[in-house]
Formats: C-alpha cells, structure tokens, sequence
C-alpha cells in the first residue's frame, strides 16, 4: 500500500517504505537484526521514547466528510548516531512498545546514507517485506476460498 | 443528592481484596492470559475497544480481565487510561477503499467485482451449541484457495453510474472536524461530531434504536450496500520528517447502508446512506450505527422528526455506556442525608394530613 500522500521524491518514497515495513516488524525481529550488525551502533534520543495517541480520522461513506473515529496508542522516539554524520532517524510504531520505537528510530537513522540503507534493506527490510507478502498471500487465499455466489430464486406460490 | 462521605477505607480495601479473590475464580483453574483473551475473545477486545475508543488489543484484554469479563466497566478502564496519554498527531483519514479485506458482502449487488466474501462469519451458521469446543484439540486450518485483487473497489459508488443513490461529498481540506474528546457535545450537531457519537456509542443501545427504525419509527427501507472488515493503513503526518508515514494497520468494519427515500419538498427521490465503522469485527455496531447515522439525517433530509431514532439530543445524549453507567451507578453510593430529609418530609406530610383529617372529623361531630 502506498501512502496517500503520494511523494514523488524517491528519497522519501524509500524512506515511507521503510518506515512502514519497520513499523510493522516485532520487537524479536529488530532486535536479532540489531544483534546482527558487524559494529553496534551508538545513538543518543532526541525526542525521548514515549507512548500517546493518535486520534484515527475515518470519511463517512468511506470518501466523504471526515469524522473522527477513536484513537490508538502509539509510540514514538527521535534517535542521532553518535560519530560521523550524526544521521538522525525516527521512529513511530503502533501500540505501546518504546523499545520497538526506539529500534525503528536506530535503523532509520543507519539507513541515511547509501551503504547503510542497502546492509539494512538486506538485513531487515526485504525479509520483513517478504514475511508480510507471504503472510498477506495465505490470508488473502483463506478469504478468497469462502467467495460465494448465492443464486436468486424465482419467488413462487401465492 | 449525594453528599460525600469520610471513612470506611478498611472496609473498601477488603472488599476489593474480595473481588480480587472472586475474580481469580477456582485456583485450581488455570489462571487466563491477557494473551488468551486478546487471541481467543476477539470479539469482547474488539467491542472494548470501539466503545472504549482506543485501538490497542493487548490493552483492552488487559481491562477484560481486570473487569471479570464485564464490558462496560472495561470500557471505562479504557476510557480512563486514554486520559493519562497525550496526543501525538491526527491520522489522515483511513481509506477503507484500500482494505485488505477478510469480509466483503452486498445485499444489494449480488454480482459485484471481486465478488461476495463471506469471510469468517457467524451466518449460516446453526447456532447449535458446539460441544467438541469442551475439549482441547489441535488449532483448526482453514483451506486457503485462490487470490484476492489488491483493491477491492467500494460497490456503492462503483455500480452508481445511473446517480441514483446520493453520494457522499467530502468536506473542505481546511474545515474543521469536531472532536468529542475535546469540546462536549453541543448542538445542533454535525454529521462529524454524530458519527464520533455514534461510533463510540454502546451497541446495544444503537441496536435497539436501529431496530426500532426497521420496525417503523422512522422507517427507512435500508438495504446493505456493502459491508467489509479488514485491515486498513493509519498514516500520520510526521513532524520530524515533513511527511505521512504508515504507521500500521488497524482492524475495522464498515457498513455502508443504503436506504430508499420517496423524496421531499427539496430533494427528488433518490437513495440516502448511512454510515457505520467500527474497529475490529464489529459487523452487528456498524450496522446498528448505519441506521441510526441514517435515522438522524432527517432534518438534512427535509423529513418529519417523529420518532425516537431522528432525535438527535435524545440520541447522541444517551449513547454513552460509561456516563449512562455512571449516572445510573451513582444512585448507589451513600444518599443517606438526602434519604433522611426526604423521609423528614414525607413524615411532616403525612402529619399534615393526619392533622386536616382529624379536623374535619371534629367539626363534623360539632355540627351534630
């Protein structure tokens, strides 16, 4: 799914991928991947990891006038690298996990230049990606297996 | 009235050590799990978490069990956690166009692109109690067969070339979309602040309301357009970053409600929508909530408010469990001072007329 606010800059294009596929990696995944890297990186938080809400805007009729439907936890954490560049990474994961937050906010930041972006994209992107398409694939079939056509009767008797 | 009162915290502590004890149930019973209630009684975390307007199971399971199973007053858990947690953004609006859908069904299109899903249903289904659920079995499968297409195209609008049904128009990217959260309900109220009301409300409440309107009280002639359940995106705005992000997804359920209208002084006849979404599998509340969105767009409409349903005070005023709850709960806290003036009256009444009565019998016996 791509984000509605459709960006045409490939940079942030990657980078909205990225942080959608991180988002939705577990806590186990980010951090065997994060046990993975050759050099543990080292960062200081910017923004301190912290759990609020998000307030889920929905439209009625699904594309009309917006209403506000209920909120959802959400957490959220600003990251920089310690050392050279300082690259600056973020964060936001749903639910309540700070350490999720925090994990997503690291690997967003070791993602800023292009050696980075490719050892995380092999490391944790793509198999995240996979997993999601391997799992969406076996759910969408399970559904697909109860379509149903239903036929019309002709109505009879009195 | 009630008058607060001082003293009794042994007395409370205990009896909520005793409810704790209760609530625990047998001990020689497994102890449940948040993460057993969260996977296994979806459908009480997901009516949780609507009417407690949080998305978050694993919270919602958590209220569960510290409510005994009692929905309401996990509700309220929610209700009152979501008041320690600040706001962090505003999504953009969900696009339920985009779900991935694990339902899909029309009662009015029967043959619709990318089909009928049935999805897993309770319909059909022959309600017989099911006993081979007593034992504990291997976890069941289900066949997988086929693919779905990427976007499930919303039938109301997509078999709508003719413009007979009204469609829905979006507001101005500037408006302002009421938040009951922030601002009390105030009327009249807009279709925004209704449909938070509404989604928010407690089911059973909007299924007794919708009901009515099916049997008269504001009737309606509804068909379903379309419901769908499945999981859609959340994106917000990042501020960091100056751009939207997806940040997961979510579960809802949405019915789009399609309802036949004669037509009034203004408008020809054509037909009307209701709306109903809900998080998680909540297909009964999105229905109910459909038709009395519908019901309560009879001034819009130009219609007679004559029922019960297109009351919009009546409606959105009572809707919520947890003030309703608390209202209605509040009879039992101590109104001893206020009991004892009462009974100080009805004594000093009854005196009176006690009095009067003998009175009278004095003056007749006078004129003897």
């Amino acid at each position: 799914m791509t984000a509605q606010a459709t960006q045409t800059d490939p940079e942030i294009g990657a980078r909205q991928r990225r942080l959608r596929l991180l988002a939705r990696a577990d806590r186990a995944t980010l951090e065997a991947a994060l046990a993975a890297l050759p050099a543990p990186p080292e960062w200081r938080r910017l923004k301190q990891p912290e759990t609020g809400l998000t307030m889920v805007r929905a439209r009625a009729g699904g594309v009309g006038q917006r209403f506000n439907l209920g909120e959802m936890t959400v957490s959220r954490c600003v990251v920089a690298l310690e050392g050279a560049g300082q690259s600056m990474g973020v964060g936001y994961v749903q639910g309540r996990d700070c350490r999720r937050a925090e994990l997503v906010a690291v690997f967003d930041a070791l993602s800023q230049d292009a050696a980075g972006a490719e050892r995380i994209e092999r490391l944790l992107i793509a198999p995240v990606e996979r997993k999601l398409a391997d799992e969406r694939r076996t759910r969408a079939a399970k559904v697909a297996a109860t379509r149903v056509d239903f036929f019309t009767l002709v109505r009879g008797g009195d | 009235m009630y008058v607060a009162v001082k003293g009794g915290e042994a007395a409370i502590g205990n009896a909520h050590q005793l409810l704790a004890e209760d609530r625990r149930g047998n001990p020689d019973v497994p102890e449940l799990s948040v993460a057993q209630i969260r996977e296994q009684l979806s459908g009480s975390v997901d009516r949780v978490m609507t009417e407690g307007s949080v998305y978050d199971p694993d919270l919602a399971a958590l209220a569960l069990k510290q409510s005994r199973g009692d929905q309401v007053e996990a509700i309220f858990l929610l209700r009152a956690y979501r008041t320690t947690l600040p706001r962090l953004a505003v999504s953009l609006p969900i696009d339920t166009g985009n779900m991935k859908v694990s339902r899909r069904i029309s009662s009015c299109f029967k043959d619709m692109p990318g089909g009928q899903l049935l999805g897993p249903t309770f319909d059909y289904a022959h309600r017989l109690i099911d006993f081979a659920l007593e034992a504990e079995g291997a976890a069941p499968q289900a066949e997988g067969k086929g693919a779905l297409a990427d976007h499930l195209p919303q039938v109301v609008d997509l078999l709508n070339a003719e413009g007979l049904i009204e469609r829905e128009q979006p507001d101005a990217d500037d408006a302002v979309v009421g938040d009951l959260t922030r601002e009390p309900l105030s009327f009249p109220a807009g279709r925004d602040i209704r449909l938070q009301t509404l989604a928010r409300a407690d089911e059973g409440y909007l299924l007794a309301l919708g009901y009515s309107t099916q049997r008269g009280y504001a009737r309606s002639h509804p068909f379903v357009g379309e419901i769908r359940t499945g999981e859609v995106a959340v994106e917000i705005e990042i501020p960091e970053l100056g751009f939207a992000v997806d940040i997961g997804d979510i579960t809802v359920t949405e019915c789009q409600m399609v309802n036949q209208f004669v037509g009034s002084k203004s408008e020809p006849p054509k037909f009307t929508r209701g709306y109903g979404l809900a998080f998680g599998y909540a297909e009964r509340k999105a229905m109910a909530m459909s038709l009395v969105d519908r019901a309560l767009r009879a001034e819009e409409l130009g219609e007679d408010i004559t029922a019960p349903a297109q009351d919009a005070e009546f409606v959105l005023y009572h809707a919520d469990n947890v003030e309703a709850s608390g209202f209605v709960q509040h009879l039992k806290l101590p109104h001893h001072v206020d009991f004892q003036a009462e009974l100080t009256l009805v004594r000093t009444m009854r005196a009176e007329i006690a009095a009067a009565e003998a009175r009278k019998a004095e003056l007749a016996e006078a004129a003897q």
